[in-house]
């Protein structure tokens, strides 16, 4: 299962657990593997079957283009990140 | 690692330094800038601002100017598109309150610039003025007025990073600094001011909207454009002109909306451009801040933990740059035990905007002086501190994922066997040395690429990225390293957004990284079809074919040869044109570190700081164009000394006026104030490029005022607590 980390500003959802390991073989399936556990994450970080703009999706490492779409490993690390703003990208 | 600026590794074109392809219309004034741009029935606008920093619109009468001679036509926030009201349209032009002096509120239109000056003045506009806010302490104070009234507060934007145990790394820490730093708003001071020509067809068959713009970004101009008048994006042309810079600031819009409805209706193209006030005041400059750092380490020098607590100006409207000044803030380092908050403040200045690494330099001012002081009360070398504590490949960063490749050893062992380093200070007691380094994440983006062949064998490239520094030349370096023919035989264009597929904007150093995957793909591409016609025309498999330094040759007949350029005149008969395209949205673009050694000296008796030597080192995974990665490390650190020693927006606090809003009192470096910027390209490869590639635009600006307040401190004895560094408040501080 991957393993996915909760953001700081989150964990309030999650009662306080900061990683979590879900079944999925993407993105997609990691964000509904984690609403079923605790409901309201979904509408968090995911807008119009999209990653919200404010929010960018990495996947061991590296931010994913592909958001909900990218492949996730069985032993990946996902992290929900801010958005970097601006110039940056 | 490999060193120099001249390294090609077995390359034949990456890693040399031809002339640039767009050299000679630079440096003849032939090349065209969106000030340069006329067309036919051309009008001029120009653009009522508030002169309020925070006020209320009673009303806007524009009866005097509507039968003025000369003046064709008047727009207000009353002709963009009501429904679905954005703060985007809001800044174009505000509805009903103005958010800091300059926010836009009518566009006029008329026969000369003159006209349109003279009838902004007969604009009648009522305000009730509100109390106003400049900096991001001010509007932290629950009692300071709210920015946006439908919130609790004025922060937009709240992000945290949390690894490990804070609270247990300081316990544990024998040496624990704190300090606070306040930083000025700074603009990104290029030279050419934003400007735009739009001409609206309305013809019902072929309504198109036509915008030359200086931007960073054509497609971004077409989104947001599109999306603020309300129109299809492919009803939008956007030509992107030459630009004179713009740092990270030329991505917003701004005038194009307006002149839009302008030309709408007038149906004439209307041209609009800024003037350096308005640059200054109704632009996006960079956030001042507020900048907590604390860091605790061992009395061997191992970091255990680092606090920060960052607070940036947003400007009137969401959409700050904090999450990058988090981000980078401890990034160099391995810490085990680290908090992060950062908060981007609404306050009644223009919204900020990027500037190279945005919100990158604040947070590394506080982070690489407290890290100097700390090495200091440990009796260490602050670049063997730096050392023991230095970030790899596989840390953890604060925000969470690991670091892939990165350069901080390699660029902190190439600055400790530096001479600049190791030469000794002169016997003067005035001047003294400090360093610092820092670090940029770099980002990428979808990137479209064109190939085609020209009759003579030279290579059409066609892409859509604004060539800022240089990009053009570096991706016809890559493609033409791919076929094996000179720099020169590929000749590159920056094309309209109607002549390519979609391409983000040149930022967040992206370009030579996705632009150099995608150009590798359609030079491979291109490769592969012209092997296989030459195959086709000898009758032999392409597997028997090969293609170098410009020739196609068989493999196994040595009698079968032809030179691309001979080649390339039979296409035509023997198949057809040959064509190629490269489009991607790669991953995989690696941070770039910096670090800078300065000589600095201060005058006791004024306090002025001049900068005596100064050498860069940067980690560029791999120079493409040398001369472009050296011009983009001394620019940056440039502005870094500027951001430094000189530059602020200085407000009259009575009226919340900007009373700098001129390069003659917004104090720019020169190339009089500065010595030669010495450049060490350090090569750490990012591996997930053809050619090894990162972003190199952006990491050189972090790392300057750093190591200029720990040389002022090891001159004076003060630790600097704020930007710019003025003289004044170094006197003030060297008399206490």
């Amino acid at each position: 299962m991957a393993t996915v980390f909760i953001p700081s500003l989150m964990i309030d959802m999650t009662s306080g657990k900061q990683r979590i390991e879900v079944p999925g073989s993407n993105v997609r399936d990691i964000i509904n593997s984690i609403d079923k556990l605790y409901p309201g994450v979904k509408g968090r970080l995911v807008e119009n079957h999209k990653i919200k703009p404010n929010i960018s999706v990495a996947v061991d490492g590296e931010i994913s283009p592909l958001g909900i779409l990218e492949k996730v490993a069985p032993n990946s690390e996902v992290h929900f990140i801010p958005a970097v703003g601006g110039g940056a990208n | 690692m490999t060193k120099g600026s001249n390294s090609t590794n077995g390359y034949k074109v990456i890693g040399t330094r031809p002339i640039r392809h767009d050299g000679y219309d630079k440096v003849t004034g032939k090349a065209l800038y969106g000030a340069d741009f006329s067309i036919s029935g051309l009008l001029f606008g120009k653009i009522l601002r508030s002169p309020h920093a925070h006020a209320k619109i009673l009303s806007i009468d524009t009866s005097a100017v509507e039968n003025m001679d000369g003046v064709k036509a008047i727009v207000t926030s009353q002709d963009l598109p009501q429904t679905n009201w954005t703060k985007e349209k809001d800044a174009i032009m505000a509805k009903t309150k103005v958010l800091y002096k300059g926010h836009p509120i009518a566009g006029v239109a008329a026969i000369n610039h003159h006209i349109a000056e003279e009838a902004l003045k007969l604009i009648n506009v009522e305000y009730e003025i509100l109390p106003a806010i400049l900096t991001a302490p001010e509007g932290l104070d629950p009692s300071s007025p709210l920015i946006d009234e439908t919130k609790k507060n004025n922060i937009s934007n709240h992000v945290k990073h949390e690894l490990g145990n804070i609270k247990k790394g300081f316990e544990k820490s024998d040496v624990i600094v704190e300090r606070t730093f306040d930083t000025a708003t700074v603009h990104q001071g290029y030279i050419e001011p934003h400007n735009a020509t739009v001409d609206w067809n309305s013809s019902v068959q072929d309504e198109k909207v036509n915008i030359w713009v200086s931007t960073q970004s054509s497609f971004d101009i077409r989104g947001r454009t599109a999306e603020i008048l309300h129109l299809d994006p492919s009803k939008i042309k956007t030509t992107p002109m030459e630009i004179g810079g713009g740092f990270g600031a030329k991505f917003d819009p701004y005038a194009c909306p307006v002149a839009a409805l302008l030309s709408k209706k007038t149906g004439k193209p209307v041209k609009i451009v800024h003037t350096r006030k308005e640059e200054f005041e109704s632009t996006g400059p960079t956030p001042g801040s507020n900048i907590k750092i604390k860091i605790g380490a061992t009395k061997e020098g191992k970091i255990l933990a680092a606090e920060a607590t960052l607070a940036y100006e947003d400007g009137a409207f969401p959409g700050g740059v904090v999450s990058a000044g988090a981000l980078c803030a401890f990034a160099t380092y391995d810490i085990e035990n680290v908090l992060i908050n950062g908060y981007d403040v609404l306050v009644n200045k223009p919204s900020t905007s990027a500037y190279r690494a945005p919100g990158a330099t604040n947070s590394n001012v506080g982070t690489e002086t407290v890290i100097d002081e700390i090495a200091e009360k440990l009796e260490m070398d602050p670049i063997e501190f730096r050392l023991i504590n230095a970030s790899k490949e596989g840390v953890r960063r604060a925000d969470g994922p690991k670091h892939p490749s990165i350069g901080v050893i390699e660029v902190l062992n190439a600055m400790k066997k530096h001479p600049h380093y190791n030469e000794p200070l002169p016997e003067a007691t005035d001047i003294n040395r400090g360093v610092a380094i820092g670090f940029w994440m770099n980002g990428a983006g979808p990137s479209s690429i064109n190939l085609s062949v020209h009759p003579d064998g030279r290579i059409n490239l066609i892409e859509g990225s604004t060539d800022i520094g240089g990009s053009r030349a570096s991706i016809a370096m890559m493609v033409a390293e791919v076929l094996g023919i000179k720099a020169e035989d590929v000749t590159p264009s920056v094309v309209d957004t109607d002549k390519i597929g979609y391409t983000s904007g040149t930022g967040g150093s992206s370009v030579t990284y996705k632009a150099g995957v995608a150009g590798h793909i359609a030079a491979t591409n291109l490769k592969k079809s012209l092997i296989e016609r030459a195959a086709s025309i000898w009758g032999v498999s392409p597997k028997t074919v090969s293609m170098e330094n410009g020739i196609l040759f068989s493999t196994k007949d040595k009698s079968l040869s032809i030179s691309l350029k001979n080649l390339a005149k039979d296409l035509n008969d023997t198949g057809g044109p040959i064509i190629s395209n490269g489009a991607t949205n790669p991953s995989g673009a690696a941070p770039s570190i910096s670090g800078h050694i300065i000589d600095v000296k201060v005058d006791k008796e004024t306090g002025k700081i001049d900068i005596v030597k100064c050498t860069i080192f940067q980690d560029v995974g791999k120079a493409i164009h040398p001369d472009y990665v050296e011009g983009q490390m001394q620019g940056g650190t440039v502005q870094g000394i500027g951001w430094a020693l000189n530059e602020e927006y200085f407000y009259n606090n009575d009226s919340y006026e900007m009373a700098n809003p001129t390069f003659l009192d917004y104090r720019m470096p020169l190339a009089l104030d500065l010595p030669m910027i010495n450049t060490e390209i350090i090569e750490v490869p990012n591996p997930a490029h053809p050619f090894g590639v990162r972003g190199v635009g952006e990491a050189s600006i972090t790392s300057p005022p750093a190591a200029i307040a720990n040389a002022i401190y090891r001159i004076t004895g003060i630790r600097v607590n704020q930007l710019p560094i003025k003289p004044s408040l170094l006197m003030e501080s060297i008399k206490k």
